[in-house]
């Protein structure tokens, strides 16, 4: 029996690929979709070589709300599955005295992942199947001095997938959230992130796998962040505030 | 970042960066003193350069299959292990491996490897068709057999150029399973006339018993393999003939004290495995991944010599005085206890290649925990195989001084000055070619 296909939002990130690596390799189609999605090419090839798989590039912004419509229709179908990696982590330093540069990390974390999210929803309601992955972040779990302005619009992704689950529990539509936390990529490239709190993007793209197989809800790529954050969030906000995290 | 090899004894702070594009990667090559790291795989030092280590994961996508002739086209980060995972199912196996599969295809170029057909096949070199490389001036060349600059390549640990992309010939096989043979050889002389007696075997090797003595000295398993055909499968198999039943993936979780591995576990351990092979004399078949790899069920086994680290010693012995310079090594190594736990020897056949490490011979490969006699019995095995005109497999090496890596390497010479004339040597560089003084 053939997959479904799998519709990856967000397909030239390293997470995206990793997501399609581990999905192809389970036999589903891809469909990748990016800005300049012709340069993603190369990954076309090396997918559909490793996996025997068909692989499509398909153009797509997630900050042109208004052309997403358009984008849905153009594809091949409706898929099986959708996965949003979008994502952009900015400069939280610079961005606080830069509303332009804040908002594009709110409507790339965001507005622009809900919104076309949301659309995918609507079909898939109508279909009666179909499962949607939103890949956000432990950063939405508690805003901190450092990347409020990305942790916030992580916030709201996450809160949005949470009740998107709610609405289309009933109606055959499963919908998973990621949480990763750190993660080894070029959004990455340059910080110091502690090894043990650190996954790979194969791990993210395994995570996101077996969510789907086990149908579960939320999911943390590494367990231990589920620890972290649960004690970052006890802290009481009168001495959060005091801390430099 | 701390770098080191794959024995873990040659830790340096270098800085590392991870192109994602020809045009980044020719920005650190214009930087000066660069050298490939692929998967790490080198004992040594070969894949470390403090000022410019280029790590090639950002190059790793295959490019092109052509099921007529075999012929895989793909990124120097590629793996043998994502080769075999992509290609074996369809009934394509590596025509030359190493004892690893998580080697990367520019790694395994720039060391030319060598597998147990070497004898028959010669090394990985002889599988390639071409390679692209960049060369000093960020520009990228295809090279082709033939040409000076892919025989100093192919072997030539980085130093020509950048290997990005690689053309090479997969085998066609009709499963995944090894027929396998052992031969038992009491002796040296046994296991050099097994080895003989057995050329045309497409795969041969031997563990060799390092710490056994007298009249015993150098007894060997000798294992010799074919690719079994689906017809030579037992009928439940053949539903499923590329996917042997896996063994189960190890890991060594912690590394291992020091204390824990002396003369009397190793000789007790050899003891042990020279009669498990006595009693599993004759043929069998065994899945490629136990037949191929061994090492690589067990996860991160370098660790299992602990925290100090080990180091390889593989050598190659010319043809004509390989029995006496194996018998001389064979005396050192017993006398002073301190064995490996495997220890290889294998027959070379006639070896291409400016700089590649085979000769026509025998080889012998062990390795060595780090401790006080260590070096000192190094220095004592080197002398012999500089005495015999042997060398040695500088993807194995961490600690060869510059005098004996001249005295064992008449080939030296022509290589810096092809790297002279070529002006490689002020582009690539590696913390090995500094101390050798390539």
């Amino acid at each position: 029996m053939t997959k479904g296909a799998v519709l990856i939002l967000g397909g030239r990130s390293d997470i995206g690929l990793a997501t399609a690596h581990a999905l192809a390799g389970a036999g589903h189609p891809v469909w990748l979709a990016a800005r300049n999605a012709a340069g993603l090419e190369p990954e076309r090839t090396d997918l559909a070589l490793r996996h025997g798989v068909e692989v499509s590039l398909h153009e797509f912004d997630v900050l042109d709300t208004a052309a997403m419509p358009g984008f849905l229709d153009a594809l091949p179908g409706l898929p099986a599955v959708v996965v949003s990696v979008v994502g952009l982590l900015g400069d939280q330093a610079k961005d606080e005295h830069d509303p332009a540069a804040a908002i594009c990390v709110m409507r790339t974390n965001y507005e622009g992942p809900a919104t076309i999210l949301g659309l995918i929803a609507e079909r898939m309601e109508a279909r009666g199947s179909g499962a949607i992955v939103g890949v956000s972040s432990v950063a939405g779990l508690r805003g901190r001095a450092t990347n409020y302005i990305y942790g916030s619009a992580k916030a709201g992704f996450t809160a949005y997938l949470s009740g998107l689950r709610n609405r289309l529990a009933i109606r055959g539509v499963h919908v998973v959230t990621v949480l990763p936390g750190f993660v080894d990529t070029r959004m990455t490239a340059g910080m110091d992130l502690p090894k043990k709190l650190t996954a790979a993007p194969k791990e993210v793209g395994a995570a996101v796998r077996r969510a789907l197989e086990g149908q579960r809800d939320v999911v943390y790529v590494k367990p231990v962040w589920r620890l972290v954050m649960a004690v970052i969030r006890a802290i009481p906000e009168r001495v959060f505030k005091k801390l430099r995290l | 970042m701390i770098l080191s090899g794959w024995g873990r004894t040659t830790a340096q702070d270098c800085r590392v960066s991870r192109p994602r594009s020809e045009a980044e990667l020719a920005a650190r090559v214009a930087e000066g003193g660069l050298i490939a790291r692929g998967a790490g795989r080198a004992y040594g030092d070969a894949a470390q350069s403090a000022a410019n280590t280029v790590d090639m994961g950002g190059f790793r996508r295959m490019i092109a299959f052509d099921e007529a002739t075999g012929q895989l086209v793909a990124e120097a980060g590629v793996t043998l292990d994502e080769v075999i995972a992509t290609f074996l199912p369809r009934g394509w196996f590596p025509a030359v491996t190493p004892g690893t599969r998580f080697v990367t295809l520019g790694g395994a170029v720039a060391a030319d490897v060598h597998g147990k057909n070497h004898h028959r096949d010669g090394s990985f070199g002889a599988t390639v068709d071409w390679i692209d490389l960049m060369g000093p001036d960020g520009r990228v060349r295809r090279v082709v057999p033939g040409e000076a600059l892919f025989g100093w390549t192919v072997g030539g640990m980085g130093l020509t150029g950048v290997i990005l992309r690689v053309a090479l010939r997969l085998k066609a096989v009709e499963t995944g399973y090894i027929r396998q043979r052992t031969l038992p050889a009491p002796h040296l002389a046994a296991a050099m006339a097994t080895f003989e007696a057995n050329a045309d075997a497409t795969y041969s090797v031997a563990w060799i018993d390092c710490l056994a003595r007298g009249p015993s000295l150098g007894r060997s398993l000798v294992l010799l393999g074919e690719h079994a055909t689906l017809a030579e499968l037992p009928q439940d198999a053949r539903a499923r003939p590329f996917h042997p039943p896996a063994p189960k993936r190890r890991l060594v979780p912690f590394e291992a004290p020091g204390f824990l591995l002396n003369g009397l576990t190793v000789r007790a351990f050899n003891e042990v495995y020279w009669r498990a092979g006595l009693a599993g004399l004759g043929e069998r078949l065994v899945g490629w991944a136990p037949y191929f790899y061994p090492l690589d069920a067990v996860e991160g086994w370098n660790r299992i010599y602990g925290r100090r680290g080990f180091v390889q010693f593989q050598c190659a012995l010319p043809l004509a005085v390989a029995a006496g310079a194996l018998e001389a090594l064979l005396r050192e190594i017993s006398a002073a206890g301190q064995g490996s736990f495997l220890a290889v020897l294998k027959r070379f056949g006639p070896q291409a290649g400016a700089f590649s490490f085979p000769m026509e011979g025998y080889t012998l490969a062990l390795d060595f925990p780090l401790h006080a006699g260590t070096a000192a019995l190094l220095d004592r095995l080197d002398r012999i195989v500089v005495t015999a005109g042997g060398r040695f497999y500088l993807a194995k090496d961490a600690r060869m001084s510059r005098a004996v890596f001249e005295a064992a390497e008449p080939r030296a010479a022509a290589f810096r000055g092809f790297r002279a004339a070529e002006g490689l040597a002020g582009a690539f560089g590696s913390t090995q070619s500094e101390r050798l003084g390539l």
